[in-house]
């Protein structure tokens, strides 16, 4: 059973062939058979999720067709769900029960679907390897001495070893699609602004976006039919209609015009890498697109804006964790700034506090337009370097990430190697296009993801071009050993 | 050595909106402790703010009556610090961009007219509040306020005395009145200034160091505090020591101003655009919309009501300080069809008497402008004297009633007939001999008792212009 | 080093967060690479262009003036940590 995809799901509720309820159950024993290994889990929510399938088999019972209806996800534990644990995988958190549900839980509870739990992640999103949590790192269910990435670490893994179809994740850097790759999974970025951002707790505000990781295409699609949506709690929401990203799946390919940016296949990239992505290309030059070289002039620097503009902003975000309305307190302030200093110093984790005396930093009296005002004028030239190529191409393609997952521990002293575990994703945050991450190789065993990346609002083309590749190939069908 | 006073003021008026600037919570005053203070107002991990479009229609309106620029494209931008009633850890306010510019006011002090320029006035969320009332040694944190809309506006350092600056004070509280964009409310904390004074020796172009006044909520306390504040700069420079830029704090029950006891006096705000909001863009087409609606102003109102009712510059003044007294000035006129001056007399006079008394605002009278229109249309057409209109006045506040019915209940009205009067002052004249050969023999004085005697035997109804006309001829004999 | 550790220990108090004496030393050196890497925006020239706060050129929404919250301090109050007569309680506040 656990091997089904949404769809799979969705068609045999449909037909009766299980219940919500069994289907539910049957992920739930799955979850405490493997998740102590893994860790993927923060909250497992059994009791919410029985219920839930109870209420989504009445629905089916009463003809209801809706493609996600009884299906079981997970979401990642940065979504504020009532009354249940939101700890954004932080000890600031770990007493916070959220009084209200995020816009992209309530759209999926809407459509019906059943929440398992709430899955582990980089403490406050902040990290690429899914170690910063305080509840522990999480396994590559792929190789269990190496991370899954992060920082949707926990929403990757879990998806991969099955333990549930689908997952929700945040994006800010990379952090669905990376994880994605390492976890031979398939994770979309959507638009700036396409997923609404009330609820989903803030790191970088102008560069965070929910989205779906699953195994297929087709099953993102579902789960972006939820998530998507203008919504008018969030400023930065845009009201533009939902496309069908289901129906448009089977579109032939004939005539896509994908770029290839020299700056991301130059000889910095892993031979290894490089030949499961040649291979991918192929494929898609067989299904009809012509290929051809793009330049992106000023990509090289995506790592350093990035670097200023979310720590800048997460900086001031994460203000508000002060000990005095929810979450952590310190014992026995002596004063106020005891208060504030301590109860922020001890339930915050080094990579949180690191980032945030940046961003303090780069803001500081004297040094913001050497910093943030110059990282935001030079992120203006790398969305305009997009504009510009999306005029000759349609998509683009690129490597996710520069290797394959990583060993727990390898890169914890080294922020500055962490952070370029990221070159390949970030650029796509700081111009708020869409991205789809989508496995396409195994190198040592570990899954290599590839990324299709459009402008604004192409979703639809990307899950469109996702999906041929997988009917022709196989990759997001392998298990990983020992959890077949 | 001669010194010149330096004042710029910042003022903060809290905008009548239903509902905060960012969010859906009620701003009404007086709730119990956090009951309006919903998920955005606390800062809730994952709230968004999203903008209350009256907040933006009243700060344009503000410009407009200042003839300021409207910025066509203004920023929010977040002040990063940490304080209890500032539940995000930064206040959402405007920075570089503000959504008004520079405009003007035109104040009078001192009988002189002068133009004090406006800087800038932008919109920003209030904070909450706290309340030191022990808590075992702990303070309570109120947040129904966070999130309220507040407009800021800052003037240049135009300012050269107390009485200016209480001018403009005065001048801005009337003009956020006649918007109906602020309520003015000292007491309440809707309308809150701080002073910025410095001093410099006379004739010197640079400004001296300034300290800022904070916690100024009347007039009263402003200008005292200036006062203080001058004084205090002016003897320690003379005793040849510096004025520290700090913030001070005004004690009302010690008339003196004191430092603030903040460790870091200056503040690292590090403003940035907030990520969580869009550019505001203010079209023309709305800025034409709100031109057409602002209200009559207090200066236009002021020179109608010189030209239109003849009244003195002051009377005007004073009539239009605020737009519930001008309202009600020509509602009495209107009422009365005319006799500006009358009307203006017992606005000014009787009414305004009666209403600082009980400490009520024109808005509370509980006597209307078509009641008191009422009363001296009966003064005018000569049914009670202007004497019992008094009288009638006073029942009228106490009851409520309209003037014709308490005249009628009481019958208070004049006595004009001529016969009746005179068959009277016959009497009073046997009455009083001896008077009467006094006046006769010089003591023109005298008339005043004969008249005295007339109303008293008519309980003051005797029409006085009647009885003088008549009593003088007999008087002479 | 680009950070020194007394910058490191000003930015801890602006943003009010408690660094251990032993740790100082290692988030100067952490914080000091990630500026070195972040100085190779100095070398773009960018004195004609605009700073991008958007990726879309959307501009704010306004939303109509009603009421629409209720009170719900119960609910948000159940997560404080400490709380009396509907206040939220924090060391004494001078001023």
């Amino acid at each position: 059973m656990y091997n089904k995809t949404i769809a799979e799901i969705s068609a045999g509720l449909q037909k009766r062939d299980f219940s919500s309820e069994e289907i539910t159950q049957a992920y739930l024993s799955r979850i405490k058979q493997h998740d102590e290994q893994l860790n993927c889990f923060i909250s497992i929510t059994e009791e919410f999720a029985l219920a839930a399938a109870k209420n989504a088999d009445q629905r089916l019972a009463k003809g209801e067709s809706g493609g996600l209806i009884g299906v079981p996800i997970a979401h990642k534990d940065i979504f504020c769900t009532r009354d249940v644990k939101t700890s954004c995988a932080s000890k600031m958190l770990d007493n916070f029960y959220a009084p209200y549900d995020a816009t992209v839980v309530e759209q999926m509870n809407q459509a019906g679907c059943v929440m398992l739990g709430k899955l582990n992640m980089d403490e406050f999103a902040m990290g690429s390897s899914n170690e910063t949590s305080f509840y522990g790192p999480v396994r590559n269910p792929w190789d269990q001495g190496c991370v899954p990435g992060g920082s949707s670490g926990g929403s990757a893994a879990a998806v991969s070893a099955r333990l549930i179809p689908a997952a929700t994740g945040t994006d800010t850097g990379g952090s669905i699609r990376q994880p994605a790759a390492f976890c031979g999974v398939t994770g979309l970025k959507p638009t700036y602004g396409r997923v609404s951002r009330y609820g989903m707790i803030a790191f970088a505000s102008s560069l965070d976006q929910g989205g779906p990781l699953t195994r297929t295409a087709q099953d993102a699609a579902i789960m972006l039919q939820a998530m998507a949506g203008f919504d008018t709690r969030d400023s930065t929401s845009v009201d533009h209609p939902v496309d069908d990203y289901v129906s448009t799946l089977n579109r032939s390919l004939d005539g896509l015009k994908i770029g290839l940016p020299k700056e991301y296949f130059d000889d910095r990239l892993d031979t290894d890498i490089r030949r499961c992505v040649d291979e991918a290309i192929h494929e898609f030059t067989k299904l009809g697109a012509h290929v051809r070289e793009v330049s992106l002039p000023n990509i090289n620097l995506s790592v350093p804006v990035y670097y200023v503009v979310a720590s800048a902003e997460c900086s001031a975000n994460l203000s508000r964790f002060d000990g005095v309305r929810y979450g952590y307190r310190c014992e026995n302030p002596f004063d106020l700034d005891d208060l504030y200093s301590r109860s922020r110093g001890e339930a915050f984790g080094a990579e949180v506090k690191r980032r945030i005396l940046m961003g303090t930093y780069a803001l500081s009296t004297g040094y913001y337009d050497a910093y943030y005002l110059k990282a935001q004028k030079v992120r203006r030239l790398i969305s305009e370097d997009f504009r510009q190529v999306f005029a000759d191409v349609d998509i683009l393609a690129a490597p996710t990430a520069p290797s394959t997952a990583f060993p727990i521990g390898a890169k914890t002293n080294d922020p500055i190697s962490m952070y370029l575990s990221d070159i390949y994703t970030i650029a796509v945050n700081l111009a708020g296009i869409p991205a789809v991450s989508l496995p396409v190789g195994c190198v040592n065993n570990k899954p290599v993801g590839m990324q299709l990346i459009g402008n604004f609002f192409s979703e639809e083309r990307l899950l469109n071009a996702a999906h041929q590749y997988q009917s022709v190939t196989d990759w997001h069908m392998r298990l990983p050993q020992g959890f077949e | 050595m001669q010194w010149e006073t330096v004042i710029g003021l910042e003022i903060h008026a809290q905008l009548a909106t239903k509902s905060k600037i960012f969010s859906g919570a009620s701003t009404a005053y007086g709730a119990i402790a956090n009951t309006q203070a919903c998920a955005v107002d606390l800062g809730l991990p994952g709230v968004l703010p999203v903008l209350n479009q009256e907040a933006v229609h009243m700060a344009v309106k503000f410009g407009l009556a200042i003839d300021a620029e409207i910025a066509p494209v203004s920023v929010f931008a977040r002040k990063n610090y940490f304080y209890p009633d500032l539940p995000k850890g930064y206040q959402i306010s405007q920075f570089e961009l503000p959504v008004v510019g520079c405009g003007h006011l035109d104040i009078v002090a001192n009988d002189q007219v002068k133009r004090v320029a406006i800087t800038r006035a932008h919109l920003e969320e209030d904070a909450g509040k706290s309340l030191h009332e022990d808590f075992q040694g702990l303070s309570g944190i109120d947040l129904n306020r966070a999130g309220t809309p507040l407009l800021e506006i800052v003037s240049e350092p135009d300012m050269r005395s107390a009485e200016e600056a209480v001018a403009y004070m005065r001048k801005i509280h009337s003009l956020v009145r006649y918007l109906e964009i602020c309520d003015g409310n000292m007491q309440e904390g809707s309308f809150r200034c701080d002073a910025n004074v410095s001093v410099r020796p006379k004739g010197q172009k640079e400004f001296g160091t300034r300290a800022e006044i904070k916690n100024l909520n009347s007039f009263r306390f402003v200008e005292k505090a200036i006062n203080h504040e001058v004084d205090r700069q002016i003897d320690l420079l003379e005793s040849g020591g510096t004025v520290v830029q700090e913030t001070r704090l005004y004690d009302s029950n010690s008339d003196q101003t004191r430092p603030m006891r903040s460790k870091e006096e200056s503040n690292d705000y590090r403003y940035f655009p907030d990520p969580d909001l869009l550019p505001l863009e203010i079209e023309p087409g709305f800025l034409v919309e709100v031109r057409d609606q602002l209200p009559e102003l207090p200066d236009q109102k002021c020179d109608r009501f010189i030209q239109q009712y003849a009244l003195t510059d002051d009377d005007a003044s004073v009539l239009t300080a605020t737009r519930e007294m001008a309202d009600y000035y020509e509602l009495t006129v209107s009422t009365l069809g005319g006799e500006a001056k009358l009307c203006a007399n017992w606005v000014m006079g009787d009414l305004a008497g009666a209403l600082n008394k009980m400490n009520l605002d024109v808005k509370q009278s509980p006597i209307d402008g078509l009641l008191l229109g009422g009363l001296l249309k009966r003064i005018v057409d000569k049914t009670i004297s202007g004497k019992i209109a008094k009288q009638v006045f006073d029942e009228m506040w106490q009851t409520g009633a309209a003037a014709d019915k308490i005249i009628e209940d009481k019958g208070l009205k004049q006595i004009t007939d001529s016969g009746a009067i005179e068959q009277i002052i016959d009497r009073i004249i046997a009455d009083n001999p001896v008077q009467l050969e006094q006046y006769r023999s010089g003591k023109d004085k005298l008339l005043g008792y004969f008249v005295g005697q007339v109303m008293k035997a008519t309980q003051g109804k005797a029409n006085p212009g009647e009885v003088n006309k008549l009593l003088i001829p007999k008087l002479k004999g | 080093m680009s950070l020194s550790i007394d910058d490191v220990e000003k930015m801890s108090k602006l943003a009010r967060i408690e660094i251990r004496e032993s740790d100082i030393n290692g988030y100067a050196r952490d914080l000091s690479g990630i500026l070195d890497l972040v100085d190779q925006l100095n070398a773009t020239e960018t004195t004609k262009i605009k700073p991008m706060a958007h990726p879309l050129d959307q501009t704010q929404r306004l939303r109509s003036d009603i009421v629409t919250e209720e009170d719900q301090r119960e609910l948000f109050q159940s997560q404080a940590p400490q709380v009396e007569s509907g206040l939220y309680l924090v060391p004494k506040v001078i001023e």
